[in-house]
Order: structure tokens, then sequence, then C-alpha cells
């Protein structure tokens, strides 16, 4: 086994409601690192991401999920959230009653402090929604405000951000960029920066602010190319997804 | 004991009414309950009451001791003033027998927010021995901190039976946080309370109530509520522990132009509680608006959640809101909102739901690294504090302290 992979799925099939989404899916992702997947409406892409994440409706049928060289196919949620995996979600449930406040206080676990708290939403720009219920009435662009600023208070060693920049206007995805590079620890140096992320882009808009090494394009569930993400990016611009329907037969 | 005789002829109507049973709730039969009890001694010291009896007290909100936190302090056990101190200017707290004594109009004040014939319970109130607070703020006086009081039920078998009455004079705000327990004896007992709350003209009243009894107490309260012109009246309402049976429906009228009403209801009922509790606002005045939002969650007990609001006066605003979380087999919750409109132009709105926790919040928790049983319990605690805004914070504070403290038996 390859130890030094943080993140390594092999032969992956999922199912949700009993149908069959994703088919033998592997990539590996190593410390450091940052991919980003691109693919069409109803590919597979957020479902990867909730498998990698343990969410009981998407069912692993076929294959495994190694992190940090551990099989967690079999794992919680939860247990995987402590083992260091994040998720900010697309579109993430209004909680009421909740605030913004406890929810970065429970992410940060022992590390939590009014300070610390009001030190990251400051960055993130959420201050005044710390004292707000739970993504209740924010926009589209707080939403993933909040999201990024729960996940920089978890830290978590590999982040999977599921379309961080839908619905975010152009001053802010800079922003929500700078969030994200900090999240995946870019200030490092590539030899000692351990944190890893797993992007789904739509529009590659946050790739002008994040550098990702790897791309794939997800098609119906299997992925047919893996390669420089720019480059991805320009190919599915200019020819659409019909180019990488070519790679796929 | 309240020994100033009442004038006109309550004392007739109270006993053509000794036999009337209450619209709702279950008949409880007074004669399985002793009616008298024993004058107990005055403390002086809060600090020399009974370690049991501060517990309690605790649990209610109410600090058993000297505190800078509270504007005033009252402990009634049994039929006994145990205690009475009013620590800020402006603010009257007493014994309403000594308030009988004290002012020769507070009389008027007696049976005019609720009626001594709505049903047997009161009629006991106005038959029996009893007694009860008297809280005033004086015109134009602010209070920050609220003042205390504890209806502490301690003799066995006893029917207690008291009868309250707050006033909010002109331009006043007053905060009163008012806890009631009984002693832990695992022995039937019964509560009645009487509460008159009267808001004049630009005042602002916080009622705060948190109730904590045992399975075995019976518990009528009969609360009614008079809001001038501009007045301001919130409630709020807690419990968290188990109960035989208790049945309440405060009514507050609205008779000024442009008075608020705000109900908030916290219940939760563990298997074996009996719960029917309502609020009822009647908006008799132009511009006059109302808020009642109640939260119930069962863990297999009984929770009749009951809302009424009536506009019967121009431009006036009413909005029922009734939640319910069922988190276990056998729990019922059965919500009632009900509006009433009898002039064009009122606007009257409410929402019901009763349901369980989203699975999807619960896994969006988790997450973030939170248990089953963590993300649980945040969401339960949102839940009950939802809509629940515009509380001083020490109010606040009290309440969440007690759904904390609840929390372990709740899940």
């Amino acid at each position: 086994m390859d130890t030094e992979n943080l993140l390594e799925i092999k032969d992956l099939a999922v199912e949700v409601g009993g149908k069959e989404i994703l088919h033998n899916v592997s990539l590996t992702i190593k410390p450091g690192e940052t991919h980003v997947l691109f693919g069409p409406n109803g590919s597979g892409k957020t479902t990867l991401l909730m498998a990698i994440m343990g969410l009981p409706k998407y069912r692993v049928i076929r294959g495994s999920i190694l992190f940090k060289g551990k099989n967690i196919t079999g794992l919680s949620v939860d247990e995987r959230a402590r083992l260091g995996i994040g998720l900010a979600l697309q579109r993430p449930p209004v909680v009421r009653g909740v605030k913004t406040r406890d929810m970065v206080a429970a992410c940060m676990r022992e590390r939590a402090s009014d300070e610390a708290i009001r030190r990251l939403a400051e960055k993130a720009g959420m201050v005044d929604f710390l004292d707000r219920e739970l993504n209740y009435g924010f926009s589209g662009g707080e939403t993933k405000r909040s999201e990024l600023l729960q996940l920089l208070a978890q830290d978590p060693e590999l982040a999977l951000l599921d379309e961080p920049e839908s619905g975010v206007d152009l001053v802010n995805v800079a922003l929500i960029g700078e969030l994200i590079n900090e999240l995946l620890h870019k200030g490092h140096p590539m030899r000692e920066r351990k944190h890893s992320g797993l992007i789904i882009t739509h529009t590659g808009h946050i790739l002008d602010y994040v550098h990702a090494r790897t791309g794939y394009v997800l098609l119906d569930g299997r992925l047919v190319c893996e390669g420089d993400p720019l480059e991805i990016l320009e190919t599915i611009k200019r020819k659409g997804y019909a180019e990488c329907w070519k790679c796929a037969m | 004991m309240r020994h100033v005789k009442k004038p006109d002829n309550f004392g007739e109507r109270a006993r053509a009414a000794a036999n009337k049973p209450a619209a709702f709730g279950e008949d409880i039969d007074l004669n399985k309950f002793v009616h008298t009890s024993e004058e107990l001694p005055y403390q002086q010291e809060l600090s020399l009451l009974p370690d049991e009896v501060r517990k309690k007290m605790v649990q209610v909100g109410v600090v058993p001791e000297s505190s800078d936190q509270r504007a005033g302090t009252f402990i009634q056990m049994d039929h006994s003033v145990v205690h009475s101190l009013a620590k800020q200017e402006g603010v009257e707290v007493m014994g309403i027998g000594q308030a009988l004594e004290v002012h020769d109009w507070v009389s008027g004040y007696l049976w005019k927010a609720v009626a001594v014939d709505t049903d047997k319970y009161t009629a006991q109130v106005e038959l029996g021995q009893s007694n009860g607070y008297f809280i005033r703020a004086l015109p134009g006086s602010k209070t920050i901190y609220p003042v205390q009081a504890c209806l502490y039920l301690s003799k066995a078998r006893l029917a207690q039976k008291v009868h309250n009455v707050v006033i909010a004079e002109e331009g006043s705000e007053l905060h009163i946080i008012t806890g009631c327990t009984n002693a832990p004896r695992g022995e039937p007992g019964l509560h009645i309370g009487v509460s008159e709350f009267y808001v004049k003209r630009g005042a602002k009243l916080t009622f705060t109530m948190i109730h904590n009894w045992t399975p075995e107490i019976a518990v009528r309260p009969r609360t009614g509520i008079i809001v001038d012109e501009g007045g301001v009246f919130i409630s709020n309402y807690v419990i968290l522990k188990p109960v035989g049976s208790l049945q309440m429906y405060p009514v507050a009228r609205c008779t000024g132009a442009n008075a608020i009403v705000r109900f908030h209801s916290i219940l939760i009922a563990t298997p074996g509680s009996s719960m029917d509790v309502g609020s009822k606002v009647l908006l008799e005045a132009p511009g006059a608006r109302a808020e009642v939002v109640s939260r119930a969650i069962t863990t297999g007990g009984t929770i009749i959640a009951r809302g009424y609001i009536e506009g019967s006066a121009p431009d006036v605003k009413g909005h029922l809101e009734c939640r319910g979380l069922i988190l276990d087999e056998g729990g019922v919750i059965y919500a009632i909102p009900e509006l009433k409109g009898t002039i064009p132009g009122v606007d009257l709105s409410h929402e019901a739901a009763v349901g369980k926790i989203a699975e999807e919040e619960i896994e969006y928790l988790m997450i973030r690294g939170l248990t089953r049983e963590e993300a649980t319990a945040a969401i339960v605690r949102g839940f009950l504090r939802a809509g629940i805004e515009g509380l001083p914070a020490e109010l606040d504070a009290e309440i969440q302290r007690a759904i904390e403290t609840s929390e372990k038996t709740l899940l």
C-alpha cells in the first residue's frame, strides 16, 4: 500500500436510490495537492464528494476509499470528519436556532476561543453573521463564505469543495479564492504542505485564484480524462464536453 | 396568608362557580387535596433556606442569595411569604395581603383581568386560603435586572393557591422571572396560580416563567393581561421537566391603540407528562399587534398546543407559529392554531408544523465532526430557541441554562 497518498480511491462504484451513479472511479491525491473535477450536470461529481465524505444516501457497492492509508469505506460521516476530511456543500441546509458561531466553535473543537473565532470570521468577512442562525437568509455568496469559514475552523487535511464559486459575484470570487488558498495552506512551500483539496468547479473561475495540479473530467459516472486543469478547462470552453466524449469512447 | 377581605360580590360569584369544570384539561378532583397550610417562618437571609429548596430555586432561574443581578425577590412557600424584598428604587415587591393593606386601590385590580368565576380553580383561589405577589413598577421607572419570584409547593397533598397582581405603570419597564416548583416528595399536589397583569400606557413588561414540577403534580395557572395604549407585554414560558397534568390558556387583551403582545412557549413533554398549553390574544384596539410562538417537543408525553388571535379593530396584525417535534414513540403533539377576524382590514396569519428532525440537518452537522447525538442535541437546542429574540440577556441566559440542564434527560 502506498501510504504516501492522502486519498486513494480504487474502482469505486456508488449507487443512489438503487441506481448506480459512479462506475469504477479511481484517483489518488497526495499530501499538498489540489485536484479539480469538471463535468456536466448529473455526471456524478457531487456523488463522488458525498461518497468520500460517507453520507449514507451514497452507497458504495464496489471498490474502496483509503484515507492516509486506512480503508474508511465503512466509517460514518463524523468519524471521517474527525480523521481530517472536510466538505463544503453546494447548498447547505438552514439550521434554525443554531448560530454560525456555535458551528465554528464546534468545528474548532478544543482550539475554540472567542478571539480565534472572531479572527477567522474577519478573514471570511463573516463577523456580522456569527450570531445569525446558520444559513438562514444568507445570500449565495454568504453561504459559500460560511461554508469556508467552518472548514477553516475545522482545518481538514482533505478539503472537498462542491462548486465553491457558484452563485458568487466576480468581486467575491477573489475572496473565496483567498479563503480556499488559506484552507489548502497554499502559502506553505509545496514540500512542507500537507493540506489537499478536491474541488468541483463548473465555470473554472476559481482556477483564476487557486492553483490546481490535476484536473479530471467526469462523464456519466466515469472519469474520462486526467491532466492539466487549465488545459482541460480550455478544451471544454472551446469545444464543450463533446470533445471529452471522444476520449470516453 | 391573605387577611384583607376583598370587596364586591366576588365571594358570591366564586361560590356559584365552585364546581364549574374548566373549558380544557382533565377535571381535577379538589377533594383529594388539603387546602390549608401552616404559616412558615419569614427568612431575612435567603441563604438560610433549606438546601433542597435552594437547589430547586436555581433550576427555575431564581437566585437563592442576595444578588446585584436582581431588582427584587419574592419567595412564597405553600401559602406563606417567606421572603420579600425590593432592591431597586421605583419597584414594589410584596405579598398581595400586604399590598391590599398598603394601597387601598389594589383591590380594584383583583379579578379584573381574570374572572373569578372562570372555573372552579379561580373560584377556589377566592374562597380558600391563598397568597401571592404584588409587583409594581412606578411610573417611568426602568429596571435593568429582573425581579425574581419563586412559588414553592412544599406540603404534601396541598392545593397551593396563588393570586398575583403585576402592574407596570405608565412609561415603566419591568422584567420579572418567576419560577414555580415543588419539593420532590413523590406525593400529589396541586398548584393553582391566578396572575393578573396590567401594562399601562407606554410601559413594557417582560414576564418569564419557568416551571419545574414532578410527575405527581397538577398545575392550573389562570392568567389575564390587559395592555393599554403603546404598552408591550412579552411572555416567555418554559417547561422542560415532567409534570402530571398541566393546563393553562392565558388571555391577553390589547385594549389600547398600538399595544403589543408576544407569547413564547417552550414545552418538553417526557413520558407521562400531559400538557395543554395555549396563548390567546384579543386585539381590540387599532394598530395592536400580537405574536404567538410555541416550540413543543415530546419524548413520549402529550402536548396540546393552542393558539388563538382575534382581531376586532382596524389595522391590527397577528401571527401564530406553532412547531412540534416528536422524538420518540408514544409522543403526541396536537397543534390547534385559531384565528378570528371580525372587521375588514385585519391581518392575521398562522403556521403550524409537527414532525421530526430533518436528517439533512443532522448529516450537515455530522459533516463538521459532530456525532449523531451531538448533532441532534444542537438541533433540538436550536429548535427550542429559534424565534425567541429580543430578550434581556439575563433572561435569555436563564432560559438557555434551563434548556441545557435538561438536555441530558431529554436525549
